[in-house]
């Protein structure tokens, strides 16, 4: 299907048959969807396979370093709010080296959309061990398996009080299409994190062990329950899958910060200099 | 009569010695004296021993010095702090007993007539009176002063003070240090600045619109200025959660058409290196306030020095140009502060403002100047649907656009790209794209700030940064004719025409508030012998007084 963002790529920096084709494909068709516009989307990235994906997309692009999408997208839309900014990287991008601004982001609520691909393992660097690998886990350095508590994101950002909170599945393409149309529409930060088979380097949690072990959250299920939300984001094995968390309604940082300093929405480069002000202001140093 | 007086104030964090040093400067530039104020203070929240020196003149004075004409410790850990500084001839305030001191002693118990009136906070306001009367002005303006800052019981009780104060110094009969005002009363009317004011002011004029920071000392005062500022000017203020995304979020607010500063020390710049790089490559303009201290590490961490230029200029991975930049003194940290802006816009570079301790938070006179009303030149570009955010020019310089500005997608990234903006590992573009960004060092360099030689003497005395004002009182004082002054304030990347000066044969001295000689060396590289270098790096200025001293040995020298 051909959308709006399309980019004719002659090389793609990805395995055959990788989990973000699908997750490129699946987003470039919910923007055309919801009928943005390319012109006025940025998505912004850091480093690693996953942070590949704006440059296969026709879009504004800002593919900046490992681990700091996150504070660069916020900049990029306190600038100009009008935007539509997506941060997006993998699981040791965002959760790992980036993990204090993602504790921040959330904090901040930034309108913009935070796409994770989560295949807990580092693809780029050859299959080490990522903040969401399980333990247990085998790698070239944790060769006795992964020692350590995998890093729960969802967890993290529904004790943060997260704007808005999804889990997906790469290969659950209608599902994953409807929470990133969601994500989209929504106004504040959402953490969209999206369970991704690595099939070069992450034997264990392969497509058929992904797609036994999420399930999708029943109509029934109430995302602004927080403490009910929270209890869902701490089980396993199988992993809920859909909108695990809705905070109640507050404020963007961006509008925030105009407030605070008594400006505008339009962007920052229309705005002036007011040298009155300036000489008025620097004639009480007298 | 002197030609001018120096008046240290010491006391613990909490004494109020920052409202004596508010009271006195106020006053004494009112009355009509040309006032300099610096501080040095312990890395203390309270108590410590900290001191604040003024100097007032008929002549401007612009430079801290060593030795101490009247000493009003406030405690007594103080005094010892700063017995070094105190003479035979230092006037002493102070209960008799209370220190031993070779020095002429006021005996005079402050606390106590400040108790005796309410409240030993005010022993503060008492001494300012004192001072004040002693150097012969009216305490008509001090209780004005007060006036303006303080109201109801708090203002009552400062007024006694300084009635309490007033009199003592007249019952002093003599006017010891009793100097003459500038009569001209030009120097009431200008301005009283410090360095962070200096940059605070220089970037609105730039164009700031945003401003994202960790808070770390000395730089934070710019921090909390803009925030100040930000409501009668329009500035987006963040405090981020770390000197990275500091960086990070004034990166993408550039790239999003904004005009982002951060402000750091040398710690914080070390996180920002990654940052810089990025803006490097991507040829995405930044501006960083660094106003350094005393490494490595935590080093002297409420402290001054001139260790981190070598840091701004080579911090980051990889060749890419920037400039650097050190102003001497606040009329140039605004200067050079509005023209950080318009420089790292119209080259696409990041731009370091490299300020000190020292120079931030000292007070300098400063002459009243018209700011140039120019709105921030546009540098930005409407694109078209074929734009290419690094296409290939002959001056290295590729048109910017921004997001949502036309009809062209902006494309921007951290791998060696093609014009268009895309990922590459092809040799050619990379060769075509490193070579034109390092192409715009040609046109930046003709930018550079010549300095303007004062005197025409065959031996060059050289500084750079917040020595500027020292190392030009030091030479006035030892007077010798064959010396001549030159100060850098533009630090890089040099340019040959302000290296040709210091090719003709002449001595070269260079003053540098550091261990290495930092400067000098970068000189050296360029080629230009150095024959003698006076170091300091012990976390304080250098002081007119005491480095006049070292010229004077230093020029015996040479013959």
């Amino acid at each position: 299907m051909s959308t709006r963002f399309d980019r004719i790529v002659e090389d793609n920096a990805w395995c055959p048959g990788c989990g973000n084709f699908s997750i490129l494909a699946h987003l470039k068709e919910a923007l055309d969807e919801m009928g943005l516009d390319p012109l006025q989307s940025v998505v912004v990235s850091g480093i690693g396979q996953a942070a590949k994906t704006p440059q296969y997309m026709s879009v504004h692009m800002f593919n900046g370093l490992h681990g700091r999408a996150l504070p660069l997208a916020q900049g990029v839309k306190v600038a100009n709010p009008s935007l539509t900014v997506i941060a997006e990287g993998g699981d040791g991008d965002m959760y790992g080296e980036g993990g204090n601004h993602f504790i921040s982001a959330i904090r901040r609520n930034a309108d913009i959309i935070n796409i994770v691909h989560n295949n807990m393992v580092y693809g780029l660097t050859k299959g080490q061990a990522s903040p969401t690998s399980q333990r247990g886990f085998k790698t070239p350095v944790q060769t006795e398996g992964v020692h350590v508590e995998p890093f729960n994101p969802i967890a993290t950002a529904i004790s943060l009080d997260a704007s808005l909170v999804i889990r997906t599945f790469s290969g659950n393409k209608e599902h994953c299409k409807a929470m990133l149309k969601i994500a989209i529409e929504h106004k504040g930060y959402v953490l969209i994190d999206i369970f991704q088979p690595c099939i070069t380097f992450n034997k264990t949690n392969t497509f058929k062990w992904f797609r036994d072990n999420v399930y999708e959250l029943p109509e029934s299920y109430d995302p602004t329950d927080k403490v009910n939300a929270f209890g869902k984001a701490l089980e396993s094995h199988p992993f809920s899958i859909g909108v695990l968390y809705k905070s109640p309604s507050k404020a963007t940082l961006e509008d925030i910060l105009r407030k605070e300093s008594r400006m505008d929405a339009r962007p920052l480069f229309s705005h002036q200099v007011d040298f009155h002000a300036l000489s008025d202001e620097m004639d009480k140093y007298i | 009569m002197k030609d001018s007086v120096s008046v240290l104030i010491g006391g613990s964090a909490g004494q109020g010695i920052a409202s004596i040093e508010t009271l006195l400067t106020k006053g004494f530039k009112r009355a009509g004296f040309y006032t300099f104020s610096t501080k040095e203070f312990m890395s203390r929240i309270r108590g410590g021993s900290n001191t604040t020196l003024i100097r007032i003149s008929k002549r401007p004075v612009n430079a801290p010095v060593f030795g101490v004409d009247i000493f009003v410790p406030l405690d007594t850990d103080s005094y010892y702090h700063a017995k070094a500084r105190i003479g035979q001839e230092t006037f002493l305030i102070a209960k008799k007993g209370d220190f031993e001191c070779d020095c002429t002693l006021y005996d005079h118990d402050l606390p106590a007539l400040a108790k005796s009136i309410g409240s030993p906070i005010v022993s503060n306001t008492i001494a300012a009176a004192l001072v004040f009367g002693l150097l012969g002005c009216d305490v008509g303006i001090l209780k004005e002063i007060v006036t303006e800052l303080y109201q109801d019981e708090i203002l009552e009780m400062n007024l006694k003070a300084l009635d309490i104060g007033a009199a003592l110094a007249e019952n002093n009969g003599q006017c010891r240090y009793c100097i003459e005002p500038n009569l001209s009363d030009s120097a009431a009317n200008d301005l009283f600045l410090s360095g962070t004011e200096g940059v605070g002011f220089g970037s609105i004029a730039g164009g700031c619109n945003f401003i994202s920071s960790y808070p770390m000392s000395p730089s934070t005062g710019v921090l909390t200025f803009l925030a100040k500022q930000s409501k009668n000017f329009g500035i987006c203020v963040e405090q981020a959660e770390d000197e990275i995304a500091a960086f990070q979020m004034g990166l993408g607010v550039w790239y999003s058409g904004g005009r982002a500063i951060t402000t750091t020390s040398g710690g914080g710049f070390a996180l920002m290196g990654e940052g810089v790089s990025l803006s490097g490559i991507t040829e995405t303009p930044m501006v960083v306030y660094l106003a350094q201290r005393p490494g490595p590490a935590t080093g002297l961490p409420t402290r001054s020095e001139q260790g981190d230029l070598e840091l701004s200029i080579y911090s980051g991975h990889g060749e890419f140009p920037r400039i650097v930049l050190a102003p001497g003194d606040p009329r140039e940290c605004f200067d050079l502060a509005r023209r950080a802006f318009e420089l790292a816009d119209m080259y696409q570079v990041p731009v370091i403002i490299l300020s000190d301790q020292y120079l931030a938070d000292s007070y300098f006179h400063t002459e009243q100047f018209t700011i140039n009303p120019e709105q921030p030149a546009q540098h930005i570009i409407k694109t078209d649907a074929d734009y290419k955010r690094y296409s290939l020019s002959d001056n290295g310089i590729s048109p910017r656009g921004v997001p949502g500005y036309g009809e062209g997608l902006v494309l921007v990234d951290s791998d060696e790209h093609t014009q268009e903006g895309l990922i590459t590992e092809s040799m050619s573009v990379r060769n075509e794209q490193n070579g034109k960004r390092l192409k715009k060092i040609e046109l930046i360099s003709e930018e550079a700030i010549v300095p303007e030689a004062e005197g025409e003497g065959e031996i060059i005395v050289l500084g750079w940064g917040s020595t500027k004002h020292i190392i030009q009182e030091a030479v006035e004082r030892v007077g010798d004719e064959r010396v001549s002054v030159i100060h850098f304030s533009w630090v890089h990347p040099l340019s040959e025409s302000q290296l040709a000066p210091l090719r003709e044969g002449k001595q070269i001295v260079v003053v540098e508030n550091n261990a290495t000689g930092q400067f000098a060396k970068l000189l050296r590289i360029h080629g230009i012998a150095i024959h003698a270098q006076i170091l300091k790096s012990d976390g304080l200025p250098f002081f007119a007084d005491e480095l006049s001293e070292q010229l004077a040995s230093a020029l015996k020298e040479i013959r």
